[in-house]
């Protein structure tokens, strides 16, 4: 069974899940990171492929993968850092990034590729399902490559169901209209949103995305989901560290 | 019809749609509507009472004797630097804006490069009353500064980029990222035949009215209504896919694309998208895009911000696959020598954009007979203060 899908079915707690930039705070760290977060008791881990245009992205993860780019991190030089992770780490694993990396790299290839590290599911949030579904929904099957789609406060219920009988993992809701980056707290029409989501008995979980960035934003973020994941939060607290396994040690625990 | 948008969204396998999931609503909506809004007999009378009245449109077609004498062909050039606000960008902004009161969106937001379509949709933001946010590349906001004070003047609010190279594709990144943190109220006017689909197909439409009145001016001068050759620009390329929309179809009229070369196509300082790319996806659309092995976008260059893209519009992408169009390209020097030579032969000072499709003209060998039409899409007064420059210089 692929981790992510044996992850749900054994944890009735919920999920924290950390999104980082490869290549940040600096270059050959990813594996580090990886290591230590799973040490610290996150459940999930979303590796990002930084891209030059990040168009989903607000400026903290912009300037993150602008920095992880200038130092020389690519596709391949990350697939290469990572390649032996397996023999250290057991959590689901889930690269994230823009479509135009995987099919500049191939994408039959680039699921061939990241199968073999031990790598569960991808996440391209300009990846269209249609597309995928037409294009792509064999090769990732094949390779037992979960894909991740988005929803949003905007995504009309219809395409809610479409996306979830593509979906083999989880579903990745959105909290607000917006690119990544932090928020103090959820308005109540978010919360009626995740509700809303949680009413609708889709057949996979739901995790939470953008805008976490405290203990309380994550207990709110998770509470009509399976969980929450944070990004700009983490890539914040990282930003410049000079001690890695104490600072994710001590965000970690800012979460709970 | 074999090189118009598909129904899927697609010319050959250019195209699409891949826009980050929460843009997903609104560039669907448009989808669903843009035609059975813009093809609305209301609609239709609307345009095109403003582009006559508003716009000054027919924009001439004026033969150049003296251009013709140098070139040894016939020269005609489409004015498109006599619109309002001086380019062909207003003929996309007058159908975008009022398909967004038609949608009931209450603010705009545009990406701007030389800052045409950035006047341009200020311009009809301040007609329609609607709030307008442009985003230009900071190092296009020191370049294009006329345009800056036009935007600001007409009530625009001018957020300067400040990512990459601080050009045209950043401006055009921040606009997608403002409509994504607000996707009810507001509708993103693109100004050139870029992004996902409709995008691409509602611009062409928009701009076709270059072609179409081509058609009738030349059988009014020449007896026919075709044209032996046809040159535009491409930066996205909406003037070239306006000016040759109605001839697309009809093959034995020669269509000539020109990029910008930069300091030269095999210099790295280039915007020859074309020549140097290869497929990719750039603003929600595959295309022919600059970019590295590793698939990241390769920051482009060229003197004329509304040039100085790293890709290019699908259907150009398509145009250039199939052959039916003719790429070229011209260097920065190559541009300017024709800005100065239109304006002593002419007293026409082109935009340095337009100057790139009149260099052309020395790189292809043209016959006495043949009649050329250069779109001359916009006029050369946002780029004086690089023109006296040079000037001085000489
Ligand atoms: C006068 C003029 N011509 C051409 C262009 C290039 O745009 P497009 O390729 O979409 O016509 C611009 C863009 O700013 C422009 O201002």
């Amino acid at each position: 069974m692929n981790r992510i899908n044996q992850l749900f079915n054994d944890t009735q707690d919920k999920i924290k899940s950390i999104y980082f930039t490869a290549g940040h705070p600096a270059p050959n760290t990813a594996l580090t990171i990886i290591q230590e977060l799973e040490k610290n008791g996150i459940n999930m881990i979303e590796i990002g492929m930084p891209f030059s245009d990040p168009l989903a992205d607000g400026p903290t993860i912009q300037r993150s993968s602008e920095f992880a780019l200038e130092q020389g991190m690519s596709v391949k030089k990350l697939l290469e850092e990572i390649k032996d992770v397996r023999q250290t780490v057991s959590i689901p694993l889930l690269l994230m990034g823009y479509f135009n990396s995987v099919q500049k790299y191939g994408v039959e290839q680039f699921c061939k590729d990241i199968s073999a590290i031990g790598i569960d599911g991808v996440i391209l949030p300009d990846l269209p399902l249609e597309y995928y579904e037409a294009n792509y929904q064999a090769t990732f099957e094949k390779h037992n490559i979960i894909p991740v789609f988005l929803i949003t406060p905007q995504t009309p219920d219809e395409r809610i169901r479409q996306t979830d009988k593509l979906s083999k993992g989880f579903i990745y809701m959105v909290s607000t209209a917006a690119t990544t980056g932090t928020q103090s707290g959820y308005a109540q029409e978010t919360m009626d949103y995740f509700k809303r989501i949680k009413d609708m008995n889709l057949s996979v979980p739901t995790v939470t995305g953008f805008g976490i960035s405290n203990k309380e934003t994550l207990e709110q973020a998770s509470r009509y989901s399976a969980g929450g994941i944070i990004g700009s939060a983490f890539v914040k607290a990282v930003d410049g560290s000079e001690d890695l396994a104490g600072d994710i040690a001590d965000f970690v625990k800012t979460l709970s | 019809m074999k090189y118009q948008v598909n129904e899927h969204g697609y010319y050959g396998e250019f195209g699409g749609a891949f826009v980050p999931e929460m843009l997903y609503p609104n560039v669907d909506n448009l989808k669903k509507k843009y035609l059975e809004i813009i093809q609305s007999d209301d609609f239709k009378q609307e345009f095109e009472l403003l582009l006559k009245d508003y716009v000054g449109r027919p924009s001439p077609l004026y033969y150049s004797e003296r251009m013709s004498e140098v070139y040894g062909a016939k020269i005609y050039l489409k004015r498109e630097d006599l619109n309002h606000t001086g380019s062909h960008k207003i003929n996309n902004t007058i159908g975008q804006i009022l398909l967004a009161k038609r949608l009931g969106k209450k603010r705009i937001i545009a990406e701007t490069g030389a800052g045409q379509h950035g006047v341009a949709t200020a311009t009809v933001c301040a007609r329609a009353g609607l709030d307008c946010v442009v985003f230009m590349g900071e190092e296009d906001v020191k370049r294009q500064r006329p345009n800056v004070e036009k935007m600001e003047m007409l009530g625009a609010t001018v957020i300067p980029a400040m990512s990459g190279n601080r050009t045209l594709k950043d401006a055009t990144n921040e606009a997608i990222r403002d409509w994504i943190n607000h996707p009810n109220e507001t509708h993103y006017i693109i100004g050139s035949v870029v992004g996902p689909h409709p995008y691409p197909d509602m611009v062409a439409r928009f701009q076709s009215v270059i072609s179409q009145e081509m058609k009738w001016q030349l059988m009014e001068q020449t007896g026919k209504e075709n044209p032996d050759t046809i040159i535009a620009c491409v930066g996205g390329g909406s003037n070239a896919a306006g000016a040759f929309y109605h001839f697309l179809d009809d093959e034995d009229v020669e269509l000539v694309a020109v990029e910008a070369a930069g300091l030269g196509v095999n210099s790295g300082e280039t915007a020859a998208t074309s020549q140097v790319g290869n497929d990719g996806i750039i603003h929600g659309s595959k295309t022919l895009l600059m970019q590295t092995e590793d698939g990241q976008i390769i920051e482009p260059y060229s003197i004329s911000a509304g040039l100085d893209y790293p890709g290019i519009g699908p259907v150009h992408a398509h145009l250039y696959k199939t052959g039916r169009v003719k790429f070229l390209n011209a260097t920065d020097d190559e541009a300017m020598e024709a800005v100065f030579e239109l304006t002593e032969k002419e007293g026409i000072i082109p935009a340095l954009e337009s100057a790139h499709a009149l260099a052309a003209l020395k790189k292809m060998a043209l016959k006495k007979d043949q009649v050329v039409v250069v779109n001359l899409s916009g006029r050369g007064d946002k780029d004086m203060d690089t023109y006296i420059r040079m000037k001085n210089e000489k």
